[in-house]
């Protein structure tokens, strides 16, 4: 398989896991750990 | 010599408008907060940690933790999308252009020093080291050590990553009197990471991309497919070597254009004597 249709398969795969993670809620669990001060992150917990 | 010059200034330049612009909340370093609106529900392609006061959205590789570890769900397919649409898209660029830490460690390496090392016996070996971060602190570790609820830790930013500690925990903790007091043995083993990294850094160039980022590991593995691509016209390369010379990765342009280690910098491209370097989208 050429390459440019690799990129192109893998790119249309990509786009489909962001759609399908963002439609399931994915984002809420993401948001919710971004927006608290991650103590793990600043060397704390 | 001009060329390359005009090339890594307009670089740098791309480098420190990204990082101000994805770091925008600047009231958070004042504060000793961080950023709360629901831009922080989508990530930025590179190493940007979510807690860094000014941090406008998320760390893909924090969020790849979080939701790992979560609960609710396991399969991370939010952001292991956007790391393969940007990686197939850009490949390494993200590394080159705009990556935080990234910059934070082309600044070290500007520092004059007497003996500069480009690569060293064991530096081809070891890179495959961010390829194990990648499997064990990123992936393995948040699904599989939980609590009594279920839930994991993101044990790559807790034990690993400088990013976080040069930009979410010497701001917080500086202007954060709780997490002053809260200072223990975790927050000095970083530092001293971080130091160690900062301090290799001003003698081998980007230290922790070569060996331990594991996004650059993710990046690297797509970056063969991307669009983004390196190409080389063998009939105009006089196989002079200066491209080899001036990488910062330590890569081979001619014999390898799109090595997994090209961060896409430019440089081979600017120094090539005969224009056989060409990057670009489709190359």
């Amino acid at each position: 398989m050429k390459k440019t249709q690799v990129s192109i398969l893998l790119l249309l795969f990509g786009c489909f896991c962001l759609g399908a993670g963002w439609l399931r809620g994915e984002n809420s669990v993401i948001l919710a750990k971004a927006i608290r001060i991650c103590l793990e992150c600043v060397g704390i917990g | 010599m001009d060329k390359e010059k005009k090339s890594e200034r307009k670089r740098l330049t791309i480098q420190l408008l990204w990082t101000l612009i994805t770091n925008a909340f600047v009231v958070g370093f004042a504060r000793g907060a961080i950023y709360q609106g629901k831009l922080k529900s989508v990530c930025v392609p590179g190493l940007n940690c979510y807690s860094c006061p000014g941090a406008i959205a998320s760390c893909p590789i924090g969020a790849l933790q979080a939701v790992l570890g979560s609960y609710e769900f396991r399969l991370p397919l939010f952001v292991t999308g956007f790391l393969i649409l940007v990686g197939t898209i850009c490949g390494r660029f993200v590394c080159g252009f705009l990556c935080p830490f990234g910059l934070v460690q082309d600044l070290l390496y500007r520092i004059p020093f007497p003996k500069k090392w480009r690569t060293f016996p064991c530096d081809r070996p070891l890179r495959f080291l961010k390829f194990l971060v990648l499997a064990v602190f990123v992936v393995a570790l948040p699904l599989l050590v939980t609590d009594l609820i279920g839930q994991g830790y993101p044990w790559f930013c807790k034990l690993i990553c400088p990013s976080g500690t040069l930009m979410g925990g010497i701001p917080l903790v500086s202007a954060n009197e709780t997490l002053q007091q809260s200072i223990g043995a975790l927050f000095v083993w970083k530092m001293g990471l971080l130091l160690f990294l900062c301090l290799l850094g001003v003698v081998l160039c980007r230290p922790f991309c070569r060996y331990l980022c594991p996004l650059g590991a993710i990046y690297g593995l797509l970056q063969q497919a991307s669009f983004y691509r390196l190409s080389v016209d063998q009939d105009a390369c006089i196989s002079c070597g200066q491209c080899a010379r001036v990488c910062p990765m330590a890569c081979e342009p001619t014999k390898r254009p799109n090595d997994m280690e090209c961060i896409r910098c430019g440089r081979c491209k600017a120094a090539c004597p005969t224009e056989a370097i060409e990057i670009g989208f489709l190359k």
